[in-house]
């Protein structure tokens, strides 16, 4: 196989796997927020299960929550699972993962911050959301931000977990070309791409923190 | 009719009484001072009167309108519109300063006039100068609070309090964070607004300071009211617990 058409059916691989570590992003990072909101909640029974969630989705293997949210619909209901159903499952059970790391991050920020700024804002004659969203949250985002680019970085690799599913990213086409041609230049590719891609992650999330190193 | 009416206000921690059946009431343009040793409840009662805390008994009262009374146990409010009424009549000063981090000096004092009391932003922009003059601080409404000293922070502080243009203004112990130095600045500032006739209530630990500004000073010990009058009337009083009080403060 020549290379050119080997790096072909690569970059449309990560093409893919860009689709998904863009989209888990889109959907996870606020759904984060809602899930912190729901485990901090002052009701004992939302609390305790949202504290359950987040327990379930850290504590099994992601690649098992993919195939659960894949074939769970067909063999709990008899659902048909073909089509874009694959793609969806995939999202789906990246950003419900990713949603729980996420919002144990979020809890941490928002149970950092002192007691001062809510009670200000109050006098100030801030509502609630208010206050949240103008006070409480721009600061949180600060000090999560580290936190937040480890889980990024780790995303991008997770990307290859699609594998489990067989859906087209990067990964599961460089495996195929590798049995197909045993060779073994498909998964140097691949390495370079992550390793760049990750590279590229830092170095926007480094260029936030500074942009926001305005104040401490 | 008074500014502030706090009626036989109770406020217990657990099961610690922290305030017994205290009541206060501040006139407009008065300024009242209330001193007495640490844990002694004045805090909290400030606390309760901006609010921050929930009352456990008694009613709190601003210009005549009931803004916190007691339904059984429970602590009640008036509704949405008539908090947000009340709640203009009173600005509060922190210890810790408590100013937003993340905005500049000019937004820290702008922000709530601007999107909370959706007020006119060339006016505002314009009071909060003039604030900041007042303050001797016109030259920093760009800087943010980390590049400020900790009298700096406190006097954008009460300049942020004031840009509300609230009746009354209450201090939690201002200077407490700040060294001496820091703490002169502070004091001449809020000496500068007694002249404005801008009626506050100072919980502080500056007995010169509350001696010569005060038109009443309260003593508070244990969570009661111990001695209440002119500060000439208190600071000479012959009462037990206060000269114990003065006389540690006269050691130092």
């Amino acid at each position: 196989m020549e290379f050119s058409v080997m790096l072909g059916q690569l970059a449309e691989g990560m093409v893919q796997s860009i689709c998904i570590f863009a989209l888990t992003l889109i959907f996870s990072l606020p759904l984060g927020l809602l899930v912190s909101f729901g485990r901090m909640s002052k009701n004992r029974i939302v609390s305790t299960i949202f504290r359950i969630y987040i327990s379930i989705m850290r504590g099994t293997p992601l690649m098992l929550q993919l195939l659960v949210v894949f074939y769970g619909p067909f063999y709990l209901f008899g659902a048909n699972i073909g089509g874009m159903y694959r793609f969806i499952a995939i999202i789906l059970g990246f950003s419900l993962n990713y949603a729980a790391y996420f919002a144990e991050i979020y809890r941490s920020g928002i149970e950092s911050m002192p007691r001062g700024q809510y009670e200000a804002a109050k006098v100030l004659g801030y509502n609630g959301r208010q206050t949240f969203m103008k006070i409480i949250l721009p600061q949180v985002i600060k000090r999560i931000l580290p936190s937040v680019t480890n889980e990024v970085i780790t995303l991008v690799k997770d990307t290859s977990l699609a594998f489990a599913l067989a859906y087209m990213e990067m990964f599961t086409i460089a495996k195929q070309i590798a049995a197909a041609n045993t060779t073994f230049v498909p998964f140097i590719v691949a390495g370079v791409f992550y390793y760049v891609f990750n590279l590229l992650v830092a170095v926007v999330m480094e260029g936030i923190e500074k942009k926001l190193n305005y104040y401490h | 009719m008074s500014l502030l009416e706090m009626k036989h206000i109770n406020k217990k921690f657990d099961n610690l009484e922290v305030i017994k059946d205290i009541s206060v009431s501040v006139k407009e343009g008065e300024i009242l001072s209330i001193i007495g040793p640490s844990g002694s409840g004045k805090s909290t009662l400030l606390r309760c009167a901006t609010m921050l805390e929930e009352i456990d008994g008694g009613e709190i009262c601003y210009m005549g309108e009931r803004a916190a009374w007691m339904e059984g146990k429970k602590a009640c409010h008036p509704g949405k519109e008539a908090m947000k009424r009340i709640q203009e009549y009173f600005g509060l000063v922190f210890q810790s300063f408590n100013l937003f981090p993340h905005y500049s000096v000019m937004k820290n004092l702008t922000d709530a006039p601007i999107n909370i009391q959706k007020r006119n932003k060339d006016e505002v922009y314009k009071e909060a100068r003039e604030l900041l003059k007042k303050m001797g601080l016109e030259d920093k409404e760009d800087a943010y609070p980390c590049q400020l000293s900790g009298g700096q922070c406190q006097r954008v502080a009460i300049a942020r309090a004031l840009a509300l243009n609230p009746k009354i203004l209450f201090f939690d112990e201002p200077t407490s964070a700040l060294d001496p130095e820091l703490t002169g600045e502070v004091l001449k500032v809020i000496r500068s607004l007694a002249d404005l006739d801008i009626t506050m209530v100072i919980v502080t630990h500056e007995m010169a300071f509350a001696r010569e500004i005060s038109d009443r000073v309260i003593f508070m010990d244990k969570g009661v009211v111990e001695l209440e009058g002119t500060p000439d009337e208190v600071f000479t009083s012959g009462h037990g617990r206060m000269q114990e009080f003065l006389g540690k403060f006269n050691q130092r």
